[in-house]
């Protein structure tokens, strides 16, 4: 079938859309940025087309009346045994690459050592995985590098322990090979690794197993891949490949909720104000500039500064129930200011309300300065998760603009994305 | 990396020659007895300080000389280091610091001190701040020409008869004063008429941006089109003679169905985006942003930066016949004294008479002068052509307030954006 791809190469984070022609989306995936935006690029566009077989899959069972009101389990154990075959196969690339890197004058006489200690530590670490991917259990990071780390560092500190062979050797090859696979592009064949996931998985049988096959048989062609995003002029496509991500972000919300006027994104390092028309096509817009003081960021500083996680910002200023002026826009200054407030004796979630509404202070402006807020107005980005910053932004663009419908979506991370697959959709149908 | 040396058109390698021959005329005063005077573009009276054989030394031209050179930043700092806080405009900050590392020209050779400080001052105050900083330095005598502001979008017979009386009672005497030579209103009316048939040609090229393509580029081209008029050679024979050959070189283009050519020595023939620009353009990173525009296709069609020294598109001419009351008239329609609504009417029409996609602003951080109201100005150009407008933020001379990644994605955003309104927004599409 016709793929149409949209990936949204960020500051942080890079995501990607699967459409099919009729604009209905198939899958979605996400991945760090790393420094790599080749590699962020594939394995977001891989991600996102696993995400596709598993809604094929979905499409596919939703026919077999024998499995109804067990498709999502099923979906669900099938990933499952997929991510695990997935990783059992970064794991091989991780000790073959491993084993390559055993060079230099430290490893003189001990490579011999070295090569068994790594067998010893990778085989455990294969059945060890098993528990990772066991029925249940929820895995503390989708990203190879933070679940391979932790095992690797408990299993070789016990194998160079018991061979008597100093763990910092081991450790070495581990730090020099797992940037490059982390940065290799991954491998190919999903077809086959769904097979084996099949075949691993409990709930095999005919009814499960034939539509599953008959969706895996479906080919998925890469028709038209719109790329958006900061790092856009490194992904190899033609220019005509590539979209500004204020168009992207503009379309997104459009496709999201086509009564979209005025869209507000508020992302890691910019805030975008954005008018749409009708059909979702940009007709103003206006960012910060110079400064990321008001952005995702800034929520990233101030968690550092009050020893806090980035998502427990917003729980704990919805907590308050007045808010302390902060008056800096600047990021830095904005932490002097909270120590400030502190020390005066204010309470932290008095004083995390106060900065929520500094950084929607800054959105309002930005959003002014595009020329104001039309009905309906949809907020995108990591900080529309934000529950403070959503509270702040809704009595603010209420003060100012009265009542306008105000739409979040829980998927916003992917707007950028999303809008990128539908100009690849316009590209070729239209 | 060094970058490849910029391909330049003989009209251009002639007014780098003139622009070295001032130099040295300015740096060789010792030797030659000619006395030196700074002023400032808008508004400026080459003409008459030539009837006293005075030398018109720049001190914006020298800041955009530092600035191409990348020599600007060092100086903003240096000038910071003596107090003058981030936000004063970078060309004073770019003066003043260069002042102070031994305030050497192009040429390699120090800048003398000026005899005179000629304010012709108009709509910018920071001029005259400039210059009381500069009377502080120099201990040499200051002549302000006053020049009222056309608050109400017109000058008045009022206002031109000031400034008429000011020319007479301060600006000429004073200037005798400085240079021993006595006034001769005939010299006046000669230079004025080298400077008229000059002002002719420079508007037939600036017109040709009507053309399809255009064969010059009105912003990034421009400033070196209105290079001679706007600075120290308007009313000389050489600045007829460079206007003569760059509409040779236009008509040349315009024949071959020629854009005009790139620094990277091609054509930019494939113009995809016609613009107005508003602003002055960023200095430090001139290339790299004159690329970006063709890069993507943008050719600049008509700009407001090539009417700051005189809107001779309009209809001015300097005039043999009047020649003070043409240089009042002169001094009062520099684009930089306009009121806002003069400047919306007229980029709007800008926007209509050369067939314009859209209005685009380069807002400058630290040039209240121009900045202020430019959001406005945006949406009123806007509403009056229905076009798209856009807005990018640079600075004149301070490299740190160049962000490429920033202003590329605004640029880029902005074409697509004209692109996708061209196609009528695509075809209706249906939520997912």
């Amino acid at each position: 079938m016709r793929c149409f791809i949209g990936i949204d190469l960020g500051s942080t984070t890079t995501k990607a859309v699967v459409m099919d022609e009729n604009l209905q989306i198939l899958g979605r995936g996400i991945t760090n940025s790393r420094s790599n935006y080749d590699t962020a690029a594939a394995v977001s566009k891989q991600e996102a087309l696993i995400d596709t077989r598993l809604t094929l899959f979905r499409r596919g069972l939703a026919a077999v009346p024998e499995v109804a009101g067990k498709v999502d389990d099923i979906i669900a154990d099938l990933e499952r045994n997929f991510r695990h075959v997935q990783f059992l196969e970064q794991l091989d690339d991780l000790e073959r690459t491993c084993v390559t890197n055993i060079k230099g004058p430290r490893f003189a006489g001990r490579e011999r050592a070295v090569i068994e200690a790594l067998e010893g530590t990778f085989s455990r670490l294969r059945e060890s995985s098993a528990a990772q991917y066991a029925p249940g259990v929820k895995r503390k990071s989708d990203f190879f590098r933070d679940l391979a780390g932790a095992e690797f560092m408990s299993h070789g500190e016990a194998v160079c322990k018991e061979a008597n062979l100093g763990f910092d050797l081991i450790l070495n090859v581990y730090d020099k090979s797992i940037i490059e696979v982390e940065n290799r592009p991954p491998a190919g064949d999903m077809e086959g690794k769904f097979v084996r996931a099949l075949e691993k998985g409990t709930m095999t049988g005919s009814s499960i197993l034939k539509p599953v096959q008959a969706a895996l048989a479906i080919p998925l062609e890469e028709t038209y891949v719109v790329g958006t995003g900061y790092g856009r002029v490194r992904l190899p496509f033609p220019k005509e490949h590539i979209r500004s991500e204020i168009l992207c972000h503009g379309l997104g919300a459009h496709m999201m909720y086509p009564e979209t006027r005025t869209v507000l994104d508020i992302g890691g390092q910019d805030t975008k104000g954005i008018q749409v028309d009708p059909v979702g096509i940009v007709e103003n817009f206006q960012m910060n500039d110079r400064c990321a003081a008001g952005c995702g960021r800034y929520l990233g500083y101030i968690a550092d500064e009050m020893n806090m996680g980035l998502h427990e910002l917003g729980p704990l200023a919805m907590k308050s129930n007045k808010s302390v002026r902060i008056n800096s826009t600047c990021t830095v200054f904005a932490g002097a200011e909270l120590r400030d407030r502190l020390a005066l004796g204010e309470k932290r979630e008095d004083i995390l309300a106060g900065l929520h509404r500094a950084i929607i202070l800054r959105a309002m402006s930005i959003l002014s300065r595009a020329g104001g807020v039309k009905d309906q107005f949809t907020f995108t980005g990591g900080v529309a998760k934000n529950e403070a910053a959503v509270r702040e932004l809704r009595k603010l663009i209420k003060e100012n603009y009265g009542d306008v419908q105000i739409n979040i979506d829980p998927d916003s991370i992917y707007t950028g994305a999303l809008g990128g697959a539908t100009f690849a959709v316009r590209a070729v149908v239209n | 990396m060094s970058k490849p040396e910029a391909i330049k058109e003989a009209s251009m390698e002639m007014q780098k020659q003139m622009i070295a021959r001032n130099y040295d005329a300015i740096t060789s005063k010792h030797e030659t007895g000619r006395k030196v005077s700074s002023t400032f573009v808008p508004g400026n009276l080459n003409e008459l300080l030539m009837c006293f054989d005075i030398v018109n030394n720049l001190p914006e031209i020298n800041a955009i000389q530092a600035g191409m050179r990348k020599a600007s930043g060092g100086y903003i700092m240096e000038a910071e280091k003596t107090g003058h806080s981030e936000d004063v405009c970078t060309y004073v900050k770019c003066d003043i610091g260069q002042m102070t590392k031994g305030n050497i020209a192009p040429n390699g050779k120090p800048y003398p001190n000026p005899d005179v400080l000629m304010l012709s001052y108009t709509g910018c105050y920071t001029f005259m701040k400039w210059f009381e900083l500069l009377r502080e330095e120099y201990k040499c005598p200051t002549l302000m020409l006053h020049v009222p502001y056309e608050g109400d979008g017109h000058s008045t017979q009022n206002m031109r008869d000031y400034i008429v009386k000011q020319l007479k009672e301060v600006v000429i005497p004073g200037l005798e004063q400085v240079s021993g030579v006595k006034f001769d209103i005939d010299r006046l009316r000669q230079y004025l008429r080298a400077s008229a048939k000059a002002e002719d040609d420079l508007v037939w090229c600036l017109e040709q941006g009507k053309k399809k393509p255009s064969p010059i580029d009105a912003y990034f081209g421009g400033v070196y089109y209105i290079g001679p008029i706007f600075t120290a050679f308007r009313g000389t024979e050489d600045a007829v003679k460079y206007y003569e050959m760059l509409r040779a070189e236009v008509q040349g283009r315009i024949e071959n169905h020629q854009g005009p050519l790139t620094p990277e020595g091609t054509y930019f023939n494939d113009q995809k985006y016609r613009l107005i620009v508003e602003g002055p353009p960023n200095w430090t990173n001139f290339r790299e942003f004159w690329k970006m525009f063709y890069d993507e296709g943008a050719i600049v069609v008509a700009s407001s930066y090539t009417k700051v020294g005189g809107l001779y598109d309009r209809g001015f001419r300097h005039d043999p016949d009047n020649p003070l009351e043409s240089l009042a008239d002169y001094c009062l329609g520099c684009y930089t004294n306009l009121n806002l609504p003069t400047r919306v009417d007229l980029l709007a029409e800008y926007v209509e008479e050369y067939e314009a996609d859209g209005l685009l602003i380069n807002s400058i951080k630290s040039c209240n002068s121009f900045s202020a109201g430019q959001l406005m100005i945006m949406k009123e150009v806007e509403r009056k052509t229905g076009r798209p407008g856009a807005f990018i933020e640079t600075d004149l001379v301070d490299p740190r307030y160049f962000s490429a990644a920033n202003v590329k994605n605004r640029l880029e955003s902005y074409f697509q954006m004209i692109e996708q309104k061209r196609r009528g927004g695509g075809s209706k599409t249906v939520a997912a």
